[in-house]
């Protein structure tokens, strides 16, 4: 699916890259545990988060991730939205609690992936 | 060899909000050379592990980079408290981290585990009490 159809499904508020809306994705996770997305995730496009720190990003950014969801209404600060610039990421916030979020995506064919 | 690029970061262990800082960097420069998109991610992962591990045990360190023509060298040094029991530290899911640490979503004990994945060649040169030096290698294909 694409990044807006996460939007409309999540019904997301778009913090950053509304230009990139049009990107792919396939796959996703849902962590809170950076450690765990390093070791055990492989290709997915979208990681959602109820953490909100710069390690989050980062961690995004290290897996070549294109989107990230904060759940649970979280919100990333100014330093984290240009960490997100610079490696062309968007960032979405949702309302929606994590099991919600993700059991409307993957209701909606975007998959787990083997990670 | 003369013709190698070098890059060297000074990482702070005050600010857990610039941990990546120096992977984040090493990751563009191999992206502007035109590295292979596998490649760089396995050293960017490899690579902030080490670097976030070196934030959260050892109050930062410093991070060289050496790129040749057929691999990368990497060498992350600190002078924390050293790292106890190796193979130890090297088994999934072992951890000293603190519950601080683990509400900002590292500590899982996957870190050191996680390195020997990515890097074709990992070399841990550690001593408690005077620090902790991690050597990565690279292969470029
Ligand atoms: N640079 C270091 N200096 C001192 N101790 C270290 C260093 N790196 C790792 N360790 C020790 O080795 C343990 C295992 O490290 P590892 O990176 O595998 O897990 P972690 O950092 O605790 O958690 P995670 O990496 O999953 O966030 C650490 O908990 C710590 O005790
Ligand atoms: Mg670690």
């Amino acid at each position: 699916m694409k990044v807006k159809e996460i939007i409309e499904i999540l019904e997301a508020e778009v913090i950053c890259g509304e230009d990139l809306s049009e990107k792919e994705v396939h796959t996703a996770c849902g962590s809170d545990m950076m450690s765990d997305v390093l070791a055990y995730v492989k290709d997915q496009a979208v990681l959602l988060s109820g953490l909100v720190n710069n390690q989050v990003v980062r961690t995004a950014e290290m897996m070549d991730m294109k989107c990230i969801v904060f759940v649970r209404g979280k919100k990333p600060d100014e330093s984290m939205i240009e960490l997100a610039n610079a490696s062309d990421m968007v960032l979405l916030s949702t309302k929606k609690p994590m099991f919600t979020a993700c059991g409307l995506l993957y209701s909606h064919g975007l998959r787990g992936g083997n990670g | 060899m003369s013709n190698s690029v070098k890059l060297h970061y000074d990482v702070s262990g005050e600010d857990f909000t610039r941990a990546g800082e120096a992977s984040g960097n090493i990751k563009k420069v191999l992206k502007e050379i035109g590295c292979d998109a596998d490649l760089i991610r396995n050293v960017s992962i490899a690579t902030y592990e080490a670097e976030i591990n070196m934030v959260i045990h050892a109050n930062g360190g410093v991070v060289d980079v050496d790129i040749f023509p057929d691999h990368i060298d990497i060498v992350l040094a600190d002078q924390g408290p050293g790292i106890k029991d190796v193979e130890l530290a090297m088994k999934e899911g072992y951890s000293t981290a603190p519950d601080n640490v683990r509400s900002l979503g590292f500590g899982a004990g996957m870190g050191l585990p996680n390195i020997k994945k990515y890097a074709d060649e990992m070399k841990i040169e550690t001593e408690v009490g005077v620090g902790t030096t991690i050597r990565l290698k690279f292969y470029i294909k």
